[in-house]
């Protein structure tokens, strides 16, 4: 019995330490990424800018899954009980939303595209273990890329 | 994928621009339901506990939606389509360490 609480507090502490840490690194990335491809807006909307030049479409995709640590989900479990905002998931949430857009601007970027219409997120969860109930997000981020003629050869 | 001179144009917009649709063919789908194997699964339940991308997850649904990618292109070239427009995706868990993966849009053709 005090060897299952030992084993609990070992994971919480080493869940918390690697996690935090982790999502520093990750969140460290994700900004310096997003700022090298600012040049390249991905928008919601469905219309081209009036006046511009012609294009090419094609579909890209972005996608990421991404899992909370053993500490978060546990404050996410005391989160169910007392009510409130889930702090620890919605980080989770933004940091696959913001990678998967990402990975759909370095697919844009590949294929020399100038924009990215009609962006769409996708949100799934992925159950792992018994009851713990949502525990890893997938995150899927897709839109039409629009490239220029001139540089599709 | 088609070859690149009738490649199939995909997009998740209603319209393209500058370009008339012709014809409308209705809807065509594609899906995928694939499941994980144990080497990843037991990778999975390791980052679980310390949070992180679960790579072997990430690869596995996009290896799953090009996969429903394909059938649905095929369902539209057997239909006669060139172009595919306002395509959609949709993932549902089926089973545990199951997903499906539905996409699905309209066939076109396109002047």
């Amino acid at each position: 019995m005090s060897l299952q609480i030992l084993l609990f507090l070992l994971l919480l502490v080493l869940g918390y330490f690697i996690g935090s840490y982790l999502e520093r690194k990750h969140y460290r990335s994700i900004i310096k990424r997003e700022a090298a491809l600012n040049v390249l807006p991905a928008v919601a909307s469905k219309i081209l800018p009036a006046g511009s030049e012609s294009y090419e479409q094609t579909l890209v995709l972005g996608n990421v899954t991404i899992s909370v640590d053993y500490f978060k989900r546990f404050l996410a479990t005391l989160h169910n009980f007392f009510g409130g905002s889930v702090s620890s998931y919605e980080t989770l949430l933004d940091r696959a939303r913001r990678e998967a857009l990402l990975r759909m601007k370095q697919e844009a970027q590949r294929l020399n595209a100038d924009l990215v219409l009609n962006v769409k997120y996708e949100t799934a969860s992925i159950y792992k273990g018994s009851g713990s109930g949502v525990g890893s997000v997938e995150v899927l981020a897709y839109g039409t890329a629009m490239i220029p003629k001139r540089s599709a050869t | 994928m088609a070859g690149l001179e009738n490649k199939m144009l995909i997009s998740n917009l209603e319209t393209i621009p500058d370009r008339r649709v012709v014809k409308h063919l209705g809807l065509v789908q594609g899906s995928s339901v694939r499941a994980k194997h144990v080497g990843r699964d037991i990778m999975a339940s390791i980052k679980n506990l310390f949070g992180g991308e679960l790579v072997g997850y990430t690869e596995l649904l996009s290896e799953s939606r090009e996969e429903a990618m394909e059938r649905l292109v095929q369902q539209a070239e057997a239909v006669g389509a060139n172009a595919i427009l306002n395509v959609r995706f949709s993932t549902s868990s089926v089973a545990q360490g199951a997903a499906e993966i539905y996409v699905y849009g309209t066939g076109v053709i396109l002047e």
